[in-house]
């Protein structure tokens, strides 16, 4: 048979190019490979390694979005602009009256401070970001800011915006940095309920305009209404910051708890500009030992052989 | 010569096109309904091209793509192997389809893909995505025919300028 061809890569049932085996092969090795960085997180690390090759791709991609922002803001017509200016001013307006009476607190605060001569100071560093426009994946919630390593930032910080808290930077690249939103389905947030100060813990949902409490007491006082602030608990939060506002209660499944579901304050699919909180309000690990108080030892003498408890002259 | 560089470049940028599409963000509401860009120029070549496509470029493709956008260095390698291994099977066939019935082939591919990755993510310990997870392969279903005529008239050309 002249005409019969020899090799049967072109014939409609063939196995082709492929083969099972290679198939298994690299299944194999792409499975070996989900182990290893599921154990080790070797990918956050290689990331960070290749920083150089990867910022500048997410740069690019988020050159569309900026540009079609630009343009919006090229064609808008000088009505829209007026209105939005004066929706801003008056918004200004607000905040400078808020900030004003804020202010005479904080005079009032320092003076009770000084008072109780309290050691603790709650002022806060911030550092401005901007988001790079970028989706990482529909389906998990982060955001890439456009600082990182070099400008100082570091993995726990917490990101909030002029709303609320939006969540915490997870990975550091050299010039950016991913952040994990609240309402990502493997965030928790522990929350306080400013109404009644019950505290509980907020978990993300998976959706971008939803918070899951599904564990507070069956006997707890909570409303559809009631605004929930970070706790300061598990350190990573500094404590007095919104977090959402609980808008539907409910039983959970068993019936032991309520379950409620709270609407994130920040706007967290909105917010372009983002401040990163820069002290850590406790540091992790144990805390150093404190100062010695008393007199110095080379004034105590040879210590007397006292019974504890006895007052030293 | 110059033929085949205009192939490689033809090749290399839908790869990078793909990749940035596969970043770029949609609004909201309809972010749920991006396609798997990456999967789906992968399908094409592999259609198209055999001999430049094979499970080793599928591979590496899928860890560029993990770094790049990833949370677990494999998991797209994993998807893009499942991908690729079957297309190349059933290669033959899926080339002489009219176009409606590869889109047809290639919803059922992402559909399978969808189930790899609840698969490597279950395996991960992550919760279960929404069901607006699932509306994914129909888009992309809608925009393969778009990406082969697109591709199949960008090479067609490519041949006419010789």
């Amino acid at each position: 048979m002249p005409l019969a061809r020899t090799d049967n890569a072109t014939t409609l049932f063939a196995e082709g190019a492929v083969s099972t085996l290679r198939l298994i092969v690299y299944l194999a090795c792409a499975i070996g490979l989900m182990v290893l960085d599921h154990r080790g997180n070797y990918l956050e690390s290689l990331r960070r390694t290749g920083g150089v090759l990867i910022e500048p791709v997410y740069r690019l991609a988020a050159l569309p979005a900026n540009l079609a922002r630009a343009t919006r803001t090229a064609v808008a017509t000088q009505d829209q602009l007026a209105s939005e200016n004066r929706a801003l001013r008056e918004q200004l307006l607000f905040a400078q009256a808020r900030l004003n009476r804020l202010d005479a607190l904080v005079a009032q605060n320092a003076r009770l401070k000084g008072l109780l001569d309290a050691q603790k100071n709650l002022g806060l560093t911030v550092q401005f970001a901007r988001l790079i426009n970028v989706d990482l994946d529909p389906f998990r919630h982060r955001i890439v800011l456009d600082v990182g390593a070099s400008q100082g930032i570091d993995v726990g910080q917490p990101v909030i915006d002029a709303q609320g808290v939006m969540g915490q930077i997870v990975e550091v690249l050299p010039n950016s940095s991913i952040a994990m939103l609240i309402t990502d389905a493997t965030h928790a947030i522990p929350v306080v309920i400013e109404r009644t100060g019950l505290r509980t813990i907020a978990y993300g949902s998976g959706a971008i305009d939803e918070l899951q409490l599904p564990t507070i007491p069956i006997s707890a006082d909570v409303k559809v209404g009631d605004r929930l602030l970070t706790s300061g608990l598990g350190g990573r939060f500094p404590a007095g910051f919104p977090v959402g506002e609980v808008r539907q209660v409910g039983q959970d499944k068993s019936g032991m708890f309520i379950a409620a579901v709270a609407q994130p304050a920040a706007a967290l699919d909105r917010s372009s500009e983002v401040l990163l909180l820069r002290d850590q309000p406790q540091p992790y690990g144990p805390p150093a030992p404190q100062d010695e108080v008393g007199p110095p030892s080379d004034l105590a003498g040879p210590a007397p052989a006292a019974a504890p408890g006895t007052p030293t002259p | 010569m110059s033929r085949l560089r205009a192939r490689t470049w033809l090749f290399a940028g839908s790869i990078v096109c793909a990749f940035l599409l596969q970043l770029m963000p949609l609004p909201p509401l309809l972010e749920p309904l991006k396609p798997y860009w990456i999967g789906l120029v992968l399908v094409y070549w592999a259609i198209e091209t055999p001999e430049r496509v094979g499970l080793g470029f599928a591979f590496l493709l899928g860890v560029s793509a993990d770094l790049l956008v990833g949370e677990l260095l494999g998991e797209q390698a994993l998807r893009l192997l499942v991908i690729a291994f079957i297309v190349l099977r059933f290669r033959a066939r899926l080339r002489f389809f009219p176009v409606w019935q590869q889109a047809l082939a290639v919803l059922a591919l992402l559909l399978n893909d969808r189930i790899v990755m609840l698969m490597a993510r279950g395996f991960s310990g992550e919760p279960m995505p929404p069901s607006s997870f699932w509306l994914a392969p129909l888009t992309g279903m809608l925009a393969w025919p778009f990406v082969f005529l697109l591709f199949d008239d960008l090479r067609a050309r490519l041949r006419a300028h010789e």
